[in-house]
């Protein structure tokens, strides 16, 4: 890895979801040299997991595969997956990083035939489907996986799985002799763009998220309709493969709650809106879809497609915040509470209940590798303190997509600037 | 001018103010988003007039005669769940206490409400020897309607009454004044102060 060649002029992005690639692209493509680092196997973050954006209702993959040509084209641009940011030192337009790279076990001459994965045996939860389907020790992250190559899970090395891989290898492409590197990087500005998890929904005691099968998350809703997901894109439900015609999404899960995220995750209103789109066409005929809301936020622009999902007779808004959820004898969840207008009281069963949890920034409050303005959401603040290091996307703030783009393009632009005046050619 | 005046006299809410001034915690009542986590997940909910969130938007609305002669604040039985679940972390149980005292002052809480009867015969119990006097909080429910109808209960839990005197979880002698803290006159000075204040508190602040 010593062929990086990085200094002071140097774009660094950490995170390789939505917003990082768009920050490196655009840095990039304005001619300055961009390293960028990501965690994980592959590229494409969270929304690399999403069935379909709203409002268009088009696919992520699209807008990847954009992106990824734009990747392989630039000469600019250096990506590192597997790798760690785990120490920054010095100040704006002259940082030094320590990265730490974990070893793939796969080489460059990997043509992803997949030889090595039918070769073993153990098997892992699938990441990807959050855990809902299971993967084997040797696997592509995702279809869309760039760098297109196999990755040897850390568990099976050291097995006769490992050895089972490379004897399947034609293309001599596993290496399991690779080690834990370190690497020194100089940066003259550096992006954040670590993105963001869904919180937590076991800590929502009341609505049973460990307790009960059929309740499950947004995100992982998402897979559920993905053909490449669990189910192979068919709505059933988890604790009996039974057709899920009668759905309920409960908003504000964790999110504008002091018990949980204080702040509005934003996204979440339009993501049930969106998905009852799903329910609707998976069963139009007899499909229904209740959401039980505080208020919906369905910010500027999306008010029409609030206005469509309004129009659906198979969709019922009620105004209430779900207090519990409790099981019937039919592994159904059952929702109690009482609605806001009218004070009724409600208990009634789903086939499937939809949490709507919120977006928690993968932002580490008391790890972060120098010092930086954290607000009290966990969100990077825009503070002059923070001097060349500009979060990008939902490390700032609760966005969506949209918005995750435009933020990460202006991170890009504040960054060039930095470089620029290391440069001597001026802000 | 003049029209605009009275509009907005029209709807200044002079009942949340009031609530504000006078109940404890009532400040409390304007932060509520109106969820309705609290109606939910009250186990007697169902057994009220009025959920906390219903009577926090009653506050809002102005609604004084329907809040204040409300039984729900009196049927609060202190679970604590609308507050450990409230998004808001409002303080609803204390508010509907808060409530409950409020209207008490004012003499117009829902007549023969049961909690509220019990409340009372409590403290003028524990207030004459600074302990509560289980035998006697006990036999003043039983005779709550009177002589006959308190024999006939006494008799019916006969049974249980000589099996807490054998393991001697209660002693009929308690029957005869009854033990208490050793100066229950001092304890009667400390609260009789603590009225005074609190006289003077609603006699600066409130209506």
């Amino acid at each position: 890895m010593s062929d990086i060649v990085a200094s002071n002029e140097t774009i660094v992005v950490v995170g390789g979801g939505i917003s990082g690639m768009t920050s490196a692209l655009e840095a990039a493509e304005c001619g300055k040299q961009v390293i960028l680092i990501e965690k994980n196997a592959s590229l494409g973050g969270r929304v690399a997991q999403l069935h379909k954006y709203f409002p268009k209702m088009c696919h992520p993959t699209c807008g990847m595969e954009i992106n990824l040509q734009r990747a392989k084209r630039n000469r600019n641009l250096r990506i590192l997956t597997m790798a760690e940011v785990t120490e920054v030192t010095g100040e704006s337009g002259d940082y030094s990083l320590k990265v730490s790279l974990k070893p793939r076990y796969v080489n460059e001459n990997c043509t992803a035939c997949g030889e090595c994965e039918k070769a073993v045996e153990a098997e892992f939860d699938d990441e990807f489907n959050y855990g809902m389907s299971k993967r084997k020790g040797a696997y592509l992250p995702h279809n869309m996986a760039y760098p297109q190559r196999f990755v040897i899970d850390a568990n099976i090395i050291g097995t006769d799985d490992a050895t089972k891989a490379k004897e399947a290898c034609k293309y001599d492409a596993i290496d399991l002799d690779m080690q834990d590197e370190v690497i020194d990087l100089k940066a003259g500005a550096i992006i954040w763009a670590t993105g963001w998890q869904p919180y937590d929904a076991n800590k929502i005691q009341p609505y049973g998220y460990d307790r009960y099968e059929n309740v499950i998350t947004n995100v992982e809703f998402e897979r559920l309709m993905d053909p490449q997901g669990p189910t192979g894109g068919k709505l059933v439900r988890p604790s009996d493969g039974k057709e899920a015609k009668n759905v309920a999404f409960i908003q504000c899960a964790g999110s504008r709650d002091r018990n949980h995220l204080r702040h509005c995750s934003r996204i979440c209103c339009m993501a049930s809106l969106k998905q009852s789109k799903y329910v609707r066409s998976a069963y139009p005929e007899d499909g229904k879809v209740s959401i039980y809301y505080i208020d919906i936020r369905a910010i500027d622009r999306f008010e029409d497609f609030y206005k469509s999902v309004q129009d659906d007779e198979g969709v019922t808004f009620i105004k209430s915040k779900v207090a519990n959820i409790i099981k019937d004898k039919d592994d159904n969840p059952v929702l109690k509470g009482v609605d806001t207008e009218g004070y009724n009281r409600y208990e009634t069963p789903y086939d499937l209940v939809v949490l709507a949890t919120g977006m928690q920034p993968s932002v580490d409050q008391n790890a972060f590798p120098i010092d930086i303005v954290i607000n009290q959401d966990g969100f990077i603040e825009p503070d002059e303190s923070n001097g060349a290091i500009f979060a990008a996307g939902s490390t700032a703030d609760a966005l969506d997509v949209n918005r995750s783009v435009q933020h990460a393009t202006a991170a890009a632009l504040r960054a060039i600037q930095v470089v620029n005046k290391a440069a001597g050619t001026g802000a | 001018m003049s029209t605009n005046t009275a509009m907005v006299e029209k709807y200044r809410n002079n009942f949340l103010k009031e609530v504000e001034a006078n109940v404890e915690e009532g400040e409390w009542v304007k932060m509520c988003m109106q969820c309705g986590v609290c109606a939910g997940s009250c186990p007697l909910g169902n057994a009220w007039e009025h959920p906390p969130q219903e009577i926090f938007m009653m506050i809002r609305a102005g609604k004084r005669e329907d809040v204040l002669t409300s039984d729900s604040m009196w049927m609060c039985t202190s679970c604590y769940n609308c507050i450990v679940r409230c998004p808001r972390e409002l303080p609803i149980t204390h508010i509907m206490h808060g409530l409950a005292h409020y209207a008490k002052r004012l003499g117009i809480q829902p007549k023969g409400n049961p909690t509220q009867w019990f409340s009372e015969v409590f403290w003028n119990n524990m207030m004459k020897k600074g302990r509560v006097n289980e035998l006697k909080l006990g036999l003043s429910m039983y005779f709550k309607d009177g002589f006959v109808s308190g024999i006939k209960e006494s008799l019916k839990n006969a049974k249980l009454g000589m099996n807490m005197q054998k393991t001697k979880r209660m002693a009929p002698m308690e029957f005869f004044g009854g033990h208490g803290v050793k100066n229950p006159g001092d304890l009667q000075k400390i609260i009789k102060k603590a009225q005074e204040l609190e006289a003077a508190r609603i006699e600066e602040h409130g209506k």
